[in-house]
């Protein structure tokens, strides 16, 4: 059984069909990247995996987590899958460190001396552990997305899925958060990313998935489908001509 | 025992409504005329007229509208004139609404962009020319919606001249209510009286608010 | 103008005048704080509560903006026996300020919910918090935040409005002040001390505010 489970999921925004039909199936420490133009679908796929939108039809399931759409079922599958946004999202009314305890305290009811001992190791591994007890707008760019990071890890998901993280950082900031990535690719971790680092994909990523106009275009290795791009759509993506 | 019927309650009331209606748009006409006067010492390059319409708006907004009330009904009584209410309620209403009325326009008059003074006066054009011809069509403009919210606020301030004897809606609404002793009924109808005076005025500033707000995000 | 100005009654009625302060002061404080809180959960209904509360709330918050104080606290003092619902001066005074509050503070705390970035709600869900824990941990400071300033000004209207609740007998700060001129016939001086003592209650209660945000706001730019 595989970790990720979609299954011929289409999404409708009125009569605006945006997902017309995706299989995708991701196995355990695999690194997907999912690449394609802006308006394919690929941010939307992501997003429906972790509910935060509603799928018209089909099914997803994570580790046996089925998407359904009430409360419990989805804390339940948001458990297991955590969430790295563009804009970081971090909540600017608390420090580093009680934005990566938060949810633990909130949600899993961890006791506070065990959450905040988990949020310093998690800052720790992605290097910034000294920024604790510093609010998020006095952090870069790219350290408040080492601390989204860090705040999605301190729930221990089977997954993360990223929504193009590096897009709204300065072309400095970017290395450091993709470093961070790389290193959670090394240890297993099972991640899906929307991504534009073509560089990143090819070298960190165990499969490539090729979306345009809502269906997944093409899928393969990183080798394959950069290299041999089969179709003339992701050829002229990847400026082959 | 006289019985009243509701029909009879709500007559009386709707009768003493005319002098809610009148003090209101007194108070609201007058208030403006002298708000707008606030409104241009505030905008003066005069250290003095700012520091006037300053203090007045501060000290009007910042004490109770009733104690207003009190002093201009006792403290024009200082003066030998036999004070009718309705002369110190009209007075200490139209003042109070001027400090207001000044403030939020002063809002609309700094939220048009700094541009706009530079580039009229790039344009050899003089304070007045500037106001008259450039920034105040387009204060105005946006100043409407909050204007309109305002005025629910005046009719609403009216109800306090009852205290110092003026009979309108909030008065009826005691003496009928002594006549009849149905405070629950009486006071009912009063507040639903005044609902309807304002809710119309409160529902048109909002519709106006997100037009407006509309037309800003189209520009 | 002949008038002689006469202020020697200070010193005998300064007690009345204390006590009038004290009592304004509680009932400002007492209908800061519950209405505030009445506030925020009419604000959650509004803005993200369940569908069937959201018209009964709009209702009251269209209620109370759309009649005068007086005539709210007239109906609750005079009116409610009539339901079997008997409330002493203070209790009524201080339900009709909480009232009054609640339905002014939810428009404006609305207003800062409303204007919490998409993505906060995203990622509290995204964390597997329900919208409820979302709402409190997540949006809820930022947003009162957002609109301390607007919602500091309104506790201020409030406490400036509850003069009037001296008309029902409640013993507040205008309470002594015309128990006072009614006593000495110095309405004029009477008034005018309680007015200069309303405008620094104003201008304390602003500070105390500003500080009030410090401390629930600990720093942390609002979005």
């Amino acid at each position: 059984m595989s970790l990720i489970e979609i299954t011929d999921v289409r999404k409708s925004y009125g009569t605006n069909e945006v997902l017309k039909g995706i299989n995708l199936n991701v196995e355990p420490g695999e690194v997907v990247a999912v690449i394609g133009k802006s308006g394919s679908g690929k941010s939307t796929l992501l997003r429906c995996v972790n509910g935060l939108e509603t799928i018209s039809k089909g099914s997803i399931s994570v580790a046996g987590a089925q998407l359904m759409n009430d409360e419990v079922h989805l804390k339940a599958l948001r458990l297991k899958v955590g969430m790295i946004f563009q804009q970081f999202n971090l909540f600017p009314h608390l420090t580093v460190g009680g934005n990566v305890m938060l949810s633990q305290m909130v949600v899993k009811k961890t006791p506070k001396p065990n959450a905040e001992a988990m949020a310093r190791k998690m800052l720790e591994r992605v290097g910034l552990s000294e920024k604790f007890d510093a609010y998020p707008d006095q952090l870069s760019g790219g350290q408040q997305q080492r601390v989204a990071i860090a705040r999605a890890l301190a729930m221990q998901p089977i997954a993360l899925l990223c929504d193009e993280i590096t897009s709204a950082l300065d072309p400095e900031l970017v290395a450091e958060v993709l470093a961070v990535v790389r290193e959670l690719a090394a240890e297993g971790m099972t991640l899906v990313m929307v991504t534009h680092e073509m560089k990143f994909a090819r070298d960190v990523c165990s499969r490539v998935v090729f979306m345009h106009e809502g269906r997944v275009h093409e899928i393969g290795p990183p080798g394959e489908v950069f290299a041999n791009p089969k179709t003339p759509e992701l050829k002229q993506f990847l400026g082959m001509h | 025992m006289i019985e009243f019927t509701i029909w009879d309650i709500l007559r009386n009331l709707l009768l003493a409504t005319r002098w809610t209606i009148v003090l209101s748009l007194v108070s609201f006409v007058g208030g403006g005329m002298i708000g707008l006067v606030l409104l241009f010492l505030r905008l003066s390059r005069r250290k003095w007229a700012r520091a006037l319409a300053k203090y007045y708006i501060e000290l009007f907004q910042g004490t109770p509208l009733l104690m207003q009330l009190f002093i201009a009904f006792f403290g024009l009584g200082l003066f030998g004139i036999d004070v009718p209410a309705w002369l110190a309620a009209g007075l200490a209403l139209i003042l109070w609404t001027a400090a207001f009325l000044g403030e939020i326009w002063r809002g609309c008059v700094e939220a048009i962009a700094k541009g706009q003074w530079e580039a009229s006066a790039s344009l050899g054009m003089g304070r007045l020319q500037q106001m008259r011809h450039v920034i105040l069509p387009q204060a105005m403009r946006i100043a409407v919606p909050p204007t309109v919210g305002f005025s629910v606020q005046v009719i609403k301030g009216t109800a306090l001249t009852s205290i110092i004897g003026f009979v309108e809606l909030s008065k009826a609404g005691t003496v009928v209510t002594n006549a009849t002793f149905q405070p629950f009924t009486v006071y009912g109808l009063v507040a639903l009286i005044y609902f309807a005076l304002c809710w119309p005025l409160s529902k048109s500033s909002q519709i106006l608010e997100r037009k407006l707000n509309v037309a800003h995000r189209n520009h | 103008m002949n008038y002689h100005f006469e202020f020697g009654w200070l010193f005998e009625y300064y007690p009345q005048i204390v006590k009038g302060i004290a009592i304004t002061i509680e009932l400002i404080a007492v209908g800061a704080v519950a209405g505030i809180l009445l506030g925020i959960v009419c604000a959650w209904v509004r803005a993200l509560g369940p569908a069937w509360l959201k018209p009964v709330v709009a209702a009251y918050v269209e209620l109370i903006r759309n009649t005068p104080f007086l005539i709210q606290l007239f109906f609750i003092f005079f009116g409610l026996p009539s339901l079997g619902v008997q409330l002493s001066e203070l209790q009524a005074a201080n339900l009709a300020m909480v009232v009054n509050l609640g339905a002014y503070s939810s428009e404006i705390i609305r207003a800062g919910i409303q204007a919490t970035p998409r993505g906060q709600f995203e990622a509290g869900a995204s964390l597997a918090m329900s919208p409820f824990e979302t709402f409190r941990h997540v949006v809820l400071v930022p947003s009162l935040q957002r609109i301390w300033p607007a919602l500091s000004s309104q506790v201020v209207i409030v406490m400036l409005g509850s003069a009037v609740v001296s008309q029902i007998a409640a013993e507040d700060l205008t309470f002594a002040a015309n128990f006072i001129q009614s006593r000495t016939f110095r309405a004029f001086e009477a008034y005018i001390v309680s007015t200069v003592v309303y405008l620094m209650l104003a201008i304390l209660l602003r500070q105390v505010l500003v500080m009030v945000g410090w401390a629930i706001f600990p720093r942390g730019a609002a979005q």
